[in-house]
């Protein structure tokens, strides 16, 4: 298993070096500067001298092969390098969005995980029924309604008309501030994996092995018990991990909506400043992310199921 | 009708200062230009997202009188000016303490306007700073110190200038904030800021929220009121609604639609700050693109275009009619131009005389913004298809628009520019000896505009200066380097219980928090 983690992480260097490239491409070939942003929607003026100087300064008037060569210098050597306009180091600014992106993230498959799996067993453990109908439409609507949108509605409800919730903000990293913004996040997630859990859960009652084993007297409870939920449990895992990865991802339109101080409101900031080594750092550490938790789905997928092989 | 709203919005800051102050509770505000604040750095960043906290922290030499619309002296008692004009005497306050402890002197404000001029560093306000004498060869690395700066004891300091302006307007600007002696290169400084204003940094949760308590050595007696402050990043207009009816916030910074929505609510439309902006929105013309040189072809722009229809439906009367160049608030404002009447015969018949009886065709350049942007442009294409003129977009970003417009790279454009307060400075951006990449965006030259200008920069006559100030900007009327289509009309919406909101025409969401207070009724006493 050790060997198959480490293969699993050596994998992802190359991915990692395409992406990094990726990015520093794109966004050298994007027009806009640092300089140019700090003009503010035209509400103020930059003087040219000071934005040449400031584009020397970061080192923005070498060629793109200079700075790309610079820039894998520096990540050979795990640094994210500094951001244009904190001056800070892209790692500690990364490292003081990561836990409320985290429990934004966490709490938002958390909420997905328990009420999207139990809804979808529920749902095909009576297919047809007006439960199965009834989850089925609302899981359809929870993946196509936009976040920004159910953002809105939810603060509207919960927070103007209920008053149960703060609207918007991090507070003290408290539970109440977090309800809202990870609902919002999380009922995409809980839709697919009702649908998921729904498939699997079907598609795993018709199979052989359970028609065997009720046929040899397995009570319903054992069934549901040893076959049904240990073998979609593989099939849910594997969605919960891609999920993460979208959730992650995701965050960024949530985060702004709530003012929540994660890699997301941190990842649009920096692109509207042209941040690029901030944006650089965050995409690559989101990419990371996604490669790591993939890994744990992999590695717990073959815990749980022993066809499946590490190789 | 501007300078009665401003009129307005003063008497009702004035009605709010009449009352007596409470003490406590904690001021709930909002920063809701989009993104977070850049840094905490306050010399490395020039926007006005990043001056609504700095007003909190910082203080700086000058500081903006809201109501008299005007810089005014702020951690100086008294200035003397001499030297033809040019050496500004200043008696600094001796009540000024940092957050730290420490007393500001002289030191303080030499050593600040130093380090603005690190041409290594690239700091923005080197352009304000620029005007004192040696400023620039500190810049270019041929000095250390500003020859221009001399202390003459702790709390007397002689400045003396280049140019015979006013300094205020430069040193009233947030990029200029005073930092004690060598604490602003320090490591520590950017993630904890330490000034001289009437809050004393607590804490920044970057993205979120940056939160201010009581200087209790604040300068001015009894000052400030509240307890604390907290700024709250909140970019998105539709989050902050909600926010501020489920009174979240004490504050919010309104647009066109929400504007219509709080001023048609009984309750909410008791709570509304107006302000004419020092901001004036335009469609720019390059000379370059040949029929944009004959000035007959820019004159018919500006009667193809029902600028007053634009204002009435697209931004639901959140915005004031252009005249020129220098808004309302703009103290060089001349209420006696009129603007271009919206006649597209009139339109037609200048684009012929100019050789263009077909009409002509061109690409405006503008961005998404709802209020100078590509809703304004689909709104003007058929009023110039009247008149024989097609247009078409060219959608960009703000990042990219600032740059094509210093580049020159574009036929036409549509912005919202800078136009005060300094009505000198403000048309300074039209003088020919301003290159496109500063301001002259539209390459504008014009031998007696520059002779206005120049002289009204030498005589010491405010009168005569004005004077020049209003005939330089009659011509930018005549010339149109720019259909100015409208004057931003700034609006805030505000909590019952919020007092002392200023109508600071340069920003309104840029405010002296020691001079608002919260009664009894906040939910955060």
């Amino acid at each position: 298993m050790i060997q198959f983690i480490v293969r699993r992480l050596l994998q992802a260097v190359p991915i990692i070096l395409a992406v990094a490239a990726l990015i520093f491409l794109l966004f050298s070939v994007i027009p806009g500067t640092f300089a140019a942003s700090l003009g503010d929607d035209g509400r103020n003026v930059v003087d040219a001298e000071v934005m040449a100087r400031m584009n020397k300064e970061l080192g923005l008037d070498d060629p793109v092969y200079v700075r790309f060569g610079k820039y894998v210098a520096k990540l050979a050597q795990l640094d994210l390098g500094t951001s244009f306009r904190t001056r800070q180091s892209v790692t500690s600014m990364l490292a003081a969005r990561l836990w409320p992106t985290a429990q934004l993230t966490f709490a938002a498959m958390l909420f997905a995980m328990v009420f999207g799996v139990t809804l979808g067993f529920i749902a095909a453990m009576r297919p047809g029924s007006w439960i199965d109908t009834v989850s089925m439409i609302g899981a359809v609507s929870g993946l196509s309604l936009p976040k920004f949108w159910l953002g809105l509605l939810l603060m509207y409800l919960f927070a103007l008309q209920l008053g149960w919730f703060p609207s918007f903000g991090y507070g003290n990293g408290g539970l109440s501030h977090l309800i809202l913004p990870a609902v919002t996040l999380g009922v995409a997630p809980l839709a697919l994996l009702a649908r998921t859990t729904r498939a699997a859960v079907l598609d795993i009652m018709n199979a052989d092995f359970v028609r065997t084993a009720r046929s040899k007297g397995m009570s319903e409870r054992r069934v549901v018990q040893w076959h049904l939920a240990r073998n979609a449990l593989v099939i849910v895992l594997t969605t919960i991990g891609l999920q993460f990865g979208s959730v992650i991802g995701q965050a960024v339109v949530v985060e702004k909506l709530f003012a929540w101080p994660g890699l997301g409101s941190l990842l649009v900031d920096s692109v509207t400043l042209r941040d690029i080594p901030v944006v650089q750092g965050t995409i690559l550490f989101i990419v990371l992310l996604f490669l790591l938790i993939n890994t744990i789905v992999d590695v717990l997928c073959a815990m749980i199921d022993p066809r499946i092989k590490y190789s | 009708m501007g300078a009665v709203s401003l009129g307005a919005a003063g008497l009702l800051a004035d009605a709010a200062e009449a009352q007596t102050p409470r003490r406590g509770g904690t001021i709930r505000f909002t920063a809701p230009y989009g993104s977070s604040f850049a840094s905490l750095d306050i010399h490395t960043t020039p926007r006005s997202q990043d001056e609504i906290w700095a007003r909190a922290i910082h203080r700086t030499l000058y500081s903006w009188d809201a109501a008299a619309n005007k810089p005014v002296l702020e951690l100086a008692r008294e200035v003397t000016v001499s030297g033809g004009g040019l050496v500004h005497t200043f008696k600094l306050r001796d009540d000024a303490y940092f957050h730290n402890g420490r007393r500001m002197t002289a030191d303080d404000i030499i050593w600040t306007y130093t380090r603005l001029m690190d041409g290594a560093k690239a700091f923005p306000g080197a352009r304000y700073a620029r005007l004192i004498k040696g400023a620039i060869e500190v810049e270019k690395g041929q000095a250390r110190e500003i020859s221009g700066l001399r202390k003459i004891d702790d709390f007397t300091l002689e400045m003396t200038l280049t140019e015979r302006i006013e300094p205020g307007f430069n040193f009233y600007q947030a990029v200029t904030s005073i930092y004690p002696v060598g604490e602003g290169n320090s490591e520590s400084f950017a993630a904890r800021p330490i000034g001289l204003g009437p809050y004393k940094f607590v804490e920044y949760v970057p993205g979120s929220r940056i939160v201010g308590e009581r200087w209790e050595r604040f300068y001015k007696a009894g000052r400030p009121y509240a307890d604390r402050v907290v700024i709250s990043i909140m970019g998105e207009a539709a989050a902050r609604d909600v926010a501020f009816r489920s009174r979240e916030i004490d504050a919010s910074i309104l647009g066109a639609a929400q504007y219509v929505a709080y001023r048609a609510d009984p309750q909410l439309s008791r709570g509304i700050l107006e302000v004419p902006e020092v901001f004036t929105r335009v469609i720019g013309m390059n000379p370059n693109f040949k029929p944009f040189a004959d000035r007959r072809v820019r004159q018919a722009i500006g009667y193809a275009i029902d600028a007053d229809l634009i204002i009435r439906r697209l931004l639901r009367e959140k915005a004031f009619r252009a005249t020129s160049w220098l808004p309302i608030s703009s103290p060089a404002y001349d209420a006696n131009l009129r603007p271009y009447a919206f006649d597209p015969a009139k339109a037609r018949q200048l684009l012929t005389e100019a050789g263009y009886p077909n009409g002509i065709e061109f690409e405006i350049t503008a961005t998404s913004n709802e209020s100078w942007g590509i809703p304004v442009v689909e709104a003007i294409i058929p009023m110039l298809q009247r008149a024989g003129i097609k247009v078409t977009i060219k959608p960009v970003e703000s990042t990219v628009l600032a740059e094509v417009l210093r580049s020159g790279q574009f036929q036409a454009f549509m912005y919202s520019m800078v136009s005060g307060p300094d009505p000198a400075t403000a048309l300074r951006c039209f003088h020919s000896a301003t290159p496109q990449s500063a301001c002259n965006y539209a390459l504008f030259k014009n031998p007696e505009f520059d002779r206005l200008l120049d002289e009204a920069g030498r005589t010491d006559d405010p009168a005569v200066r004005a004077e020049n100030l209003r005939k330089a900007n009659a011509i930018l009327l005549e010339e149109v380097p720019m259909w100015w289509f409208n004057y931003n009309k700034a609006v805030m919406a505000y909590q019952p219980w919020l007092r002392g909101l200023q109508p600071n025409a340069t920003e309104l969401a840029v405010q002296n928090f020691e001079d608002i207070w919260i009664d009894e009724t906040s939910p955060a006493k």
